[in-house]
């Protein structure tokens, strides 16, 4: 293989138990290139980065560097290093000795350690902290010191496990900047895991986005901003309003009760859309007059640079709008939204399809337990079919003994005018739900559906 | 409303009454004679009596050794317990704690009885053995507590800038459990000098420990002198608690 | 191949430890009066136990009661004191606390001996007859700093802030430290005295020291003067083995417990 990634990842899987905390995860890394792996907690990108440092074993896939497969190597002897979370200084050394750890034990001149972990504590601006003791040393001072004892081995790939998380905000804008600037004098490649968009927006040259085990987008930080590929990632980066939406035909979308002129294409006609709109893209104004449509302003905060405000629109959604000027709640304003600016994405799914098995004229089996519904004469019992129920047609209660089957609230996405939940059932299947009720993340729910809501259909092949 | 700082008052009274007093009272005694009157003569009779200066250099020498043992047999013991892929079971732990919540007095009989049946000779030998058996748990117990409260990441950290696992063992793990190792240590030296029934027992009163011969002269009414070697014995502790704790807290700061 | 080196030392290791004790349980079912000759298998030492139909008359099992009896006083005593002085040295500030904190560690620092010398010869000193209550206060005073020691992580781990949100929602001094205080603080308090009852069971030289002339005997000074008579009262058998095994299921129970209350919590 002739190309230029340092870092190549193919198929890798991993799962703890039951769980499947990686699901063939594919991705490449250019020499000299900075990558972050960015999702919310749990989505396993610090597994993914601890199996390219080789503490834990892909269960399937390779890690490749620079065309070799490293999978079977122990941590000692890859040439990458980490800058650990809580940057596991030792404490029985000064910093000079944390910083010679690694060159001490290639065996390296006492001469040219020296200057080495000189000229790397000179660049993280720790140059008079050589003989101190590490717990003397504040939380940014000792982030200096992990980043330093990592690069002064002339890792391969420096691989850096939320190194800011344990910052105040001010220390961590100063510690971004600094790491950029060491990025670009060492030219040594970085990994960077975090949770923060806005730290992986402001330092990555590509964002890989994960979440719940699988990548959801790879992409320039502009990309995933302005173009995310679903509604997870449009609302996990940047703040946004996700609508539900039907595209008409190329270039026209409805949303919001409204047709808009838009710049996608290739979605076929009348096909069920999500729709994402940033705040900061829609214009407010006082005069209905060239206004697309026009809403009644909820809420205005100020925000600092701009201001914050709800507006509820003519038919009834609920929409994001971030403008320099401020507009009274009550008052009625014109909107209008460019065609550039309307992200149309294709749905992950329109609704859930579950696997289930007939049982007799009456019931079916699906989800782990037995359900009441209206059989079609075609299927005889003992089928394997599908399950459709369309996501307003579940419903939640609070109690966890009121439904069939408990599950748990995982995650929710306001659409305008309703939410949309995912619950993931005590089985660990997953459910899509569409409610005006309002849930919060981790509610425990019991969960129901009428056996008129339950449409069966024959399994493809 | 009355400050809550003043609740430690009735603990202040009971510790000087019960601790302060009766330790002053010590080195009282330590200087009196039998009437009541200040001297020396009980101190510079422990430097000039033989007897009781060997007897004070085989207490220190057993407990040398004693610790010793504990700590090469403990630290392997410890490691093993405290690491997850060699030792998944809580069961092998209880069992390592399990005779540290039985009588000392009751384990050390049981020993030398063993020993008595098995035909050994009662001495230095079985004295070693034994006190090794009674203290192990009590070195062990530290170790596999700092080793298992130590943060994984230093280990991680040294295996990632290039430690093998023998190289991590001895630069990392050994250094950051060094607290846990003097913690052991302290409380296995000081009572293994200290102790006199356990050597009464497992030596046939054959070897005195400097524990027993203070036990002597306390029950044979000489309380002066006892009070010396008592003296003699807390200054021991002072200087070894000094030094214990000041290396300790260095270490054990180091750990958060 | 390491795995399994490992697992032989340790076992190794339990098998050196226990060999004494097993000796004990097995020579705990036959009659025989000395260790070692085994004269067939017999549970006469358990009935024996039991009816006090001894050598020793009832003196073992009246040793076995002051041991419980005095574990418990002293525990009591020690939780309240400990309890008490654990809140007011945390309210102490700078010096006062650390001096209080270095008084605290005397007592755990010192050997038995010496807290068993240094307290004989007060009470000598005050011409105080020693028995029951010298015995029951020398054991106060080396288990309080335990449950000390026990309690003020509670107090550092508790939210300053829901004590004065008790008595802003209009509790009384009083009432807020039962309702609020003694709570937060239980876990505490019960391992402290966990730890002084156990402490005090396991006591010989302190005991020997302060018990006096008046025939006081614990299960330890029992066992010492037992001893150094020469012959070891054979009745001596079962009742170690009962302790052992009593331990082994409560410190079982415990870890069972603890385990099952750690997999609630994940």
């Amino acid at each position: 293989m002739t190309n230029d990634y340092i870092i190549d990842i193919q198929h890798l899987s991993k799962s703890f138990g039951d769980v499947k905390v990686l699901d063939d995860i594919n991705f490449y890394v250019r020499r000299g290139e900075f990558v972050t792996l960015l999702g919310p907690s749990g989505c396993g990108k610090t597994t993914l980065l601890r199996q390219i440092a080789g503490f834990i074993a892909p269960d399937e896939g390779r890690i490749l560097l620079e065309g070799k497969d490293i999978s079977g190597i122990p941590p000692y002897k890859r040439p990458l290093n980490t800058v650990f979370q809580r940057y596991a200084l030792f404490p029985h050394l000064d910093v000079f000795d944390n910083v010679a750890f690694g060159l001490k034990l290639q065996n390296v001149p006492a001469k040219e350690i020296e200057v080495r972990v000189k000229k790397m504590l000179k660049m993280v601006s720790m140059s008079d902290y050589e003989d101190r003791s590490v717990d003397s040393l504040s939380g940014g001072q000792q982030q200096r010191v992990a980043i330093a004892r990592a690069l002064v081995n002339y890792p391969k790939v420096l691989l850096l496990d939320e190194p800011l998380a344990a910052l105040d905000l001010k220390m961590r804008k100063d510690m971004q900047m600094e790491l950029k600037e060491i990025h670009r004098k060492m030219g040594i490649t970085f990994i960077y895991v975090t949770h923060d968009q806005e730290e992986a927006l402001t330092l990555s040259d590509t964002i890989v986005v994960l979440n719940e085990g699988r990548i959801q987008q790879i992409g320039t930080p502009a990309d995933i901003y302005n173009e995310p590929v679903n509604s997870f990632v449009a609302d996990f980066i940047g703040d946004s309003t996700i609508l539900n939406g039907t595209m008409i035909c190329d270039r026209r979308v409805e949303f919001m009760g409204h047709e808009f002129d838009c710049v996608d294409e290739g979605f076929g006609e009348n096909v069920p859309v999500d729709v994402v709109v940033r705040p900061e893209d829609v214009y407010i104004m006082n005069q209905l007059e060239g206004a697309q449509f026009s809403g009644v302003v909820q809420s205005c905060i100020f925000k600092g640079v701009h201001y914050e405000m709800f507006v509820e629109t003519d038919k009834g959604y609920e929409l994001m709008v971030q403008d320099y000027n401020s507009f009274e709640p009550g008052s009625t304003v014109g909107l209008l939204i460019r065609p550039s600016d309307i992200q149309v994405m294709r749905k992950e799914r329109t609704c859930n399809t579950l696997e289930a098995e007939v049982e007799d004229d009456k019931h079916v089996n699906m989800l782990g337990c037995s359900w009441e519904c209206e059989v079609p004469s075609e299927f005889a019992p003992g089928d394997k079919v599908l399950a459709e129920v369309a996501f307003d047609k579940v419903d939640l209660w609070d109690n966890q003994a009121d439904g069939k089957l408990g599950g748990e609230v995982h995650f929710l996405l306001y659409k305008g005018n309703h939410y949309h939940l995912t619950v993931l059932t005590d089985d660990g299947d997953h459910l899509w739900v569409d409610t005006n009720d309002i849930w919060d993340k981790g509610d425990l729910v019991g969960i129901d559906i009428a056996p008129s809501d339950i449409k069966l259909r024959r399994r493809d092949g | 409303m009355v400050k809550r700082s003043t609740w430690s008052l009735p603990y202040l009274i009971f510790m000087v009454m019960f601790v302060v007093l009766p330790l002053l009272l010590i080195v009282l005694y330590a200087f009196q004679d039998g009437s009541g009157h200040f001297t020396l003569s009980n101190i510079t009779r422990f430097f000039t009596d033989s007897d009781s200066l060997s007897t004070f250099a085989v207490s220190v020498e057993v407990a040398i050794e004693n610790t010793l043992i504990c700590v090469l047999l403990g630290y392997p013991a410890a490691w093993i317990l405290a690491n997850r892929k060699l030792n998944r079971s809580a069961v092998t732990v209880v069992l390592f704690i399990m005779p540290m919540w039985i009588n000392a007095l009751m384990r050390t009989l049981a020993t030398a009885e063993l020993f008595n049946m098995l035909g050994f000779t009662l001495g230095k030998g079985t004295l070693l053995f034994g006190m090794v058996y009674d203290y192990l748990p009590f070195m062990i117990y530290p170790i596999y507590n700092t080793l298992m409260k130590m943060d994984n990441s230093y280990a991680e950290a040294a295996e990632d800038l290039g430690a093998a696992p023998w190289t991590v063992f001895w630069k990392v793990t050994v250094p950051l459990s060094l607290p846990g190792v003097m913690s052991g240590v302290l409380m296995v030296f000081m009572p293994t000098v200290s102790t006199f029934a356990i050597s009464e027992f497992l030596t046939n009163n054959k070897i005195k420990l400097f524990g027993t011969i203070i036990q002597e002269n306390i029950n044979s009414s000489m309380w002066n002198y006892g009070a010396a070697l008592a003296f003699i014995m807390l200054i021991i502790i002072g200087i070894t608690s000094f030094f214990g704790e000041s290396r300790q807290d260095e270490a054990e700061g180091g750990l958060i | 191949m390491k795995k399994v080196l490992a697992k032989c030392y340790i076992w190794l290791l339990l098998a050196m430890l226990y060999a004494p004790l097993l000796f004990i349980a097995i020579f705990s079912f036959t009659e025989s009066r000395v260790l070692g000759n085994w004269t067939g298998f017999s549970t006469k030492l358990y009935t024996n136990l039991f009816s006090g139909g001894m050598n020793g008359g009832p003196s073992l099992l009246a040793a076995v009661e002051n041991t419980l009896l005095i574990a418990l006083i002293a525990a009591v005593f020690s939780t309240i004191l400990g309890t008490v002085a654990a809140i007011g040295i945390f309210n102490l500030k700078g010096r006062k606390r650390q001096a209080m904190q270095f008084l605290n560690n005397i007592p755990m620092i010192n050997p038995d001996i010496i807290t068993g010398v240094s307290l004989f010869l007060l009470f000598v000193f005050l011409k105080f007859s020693q028995g029951y209550v010298t015995v029951i206060l020398a054991h106060i005073t080396f288990c309080t700093p335990y449950v000390v020691l026990s309690v003020m992580p509670k107090l550092s781990q508790m939210n300053p802030n829901i004590y004065e949100a008790a008595l802003d929602l209009g509790a009384t001094p009083g009432v807020a430290l039962r309702k609020v205080l003694i709570p937060e603080l239980r876990p505490g308090m019960i391992s402290g005295f966990i730890m002084a009852f156990t402490m005090s069971l396991d006591d010989f030289a302190v005991t020997f020291f302060t018990r006096g002339t008046i025939g006081l005997d614990t299960l330890s000074t029992y066992i010492y003067t037992d001893a150094r008579k020469g012959g070891l009262t054979p009745e001596l058998r079962p009742l170690m083995t009962l302790i052992f095994l009593l331990v082994l299921v409560l410190l079982i129970i415990i870890n069972i417990r603890r385990a099952k209350s750690d997999n609630i919590a994940k």
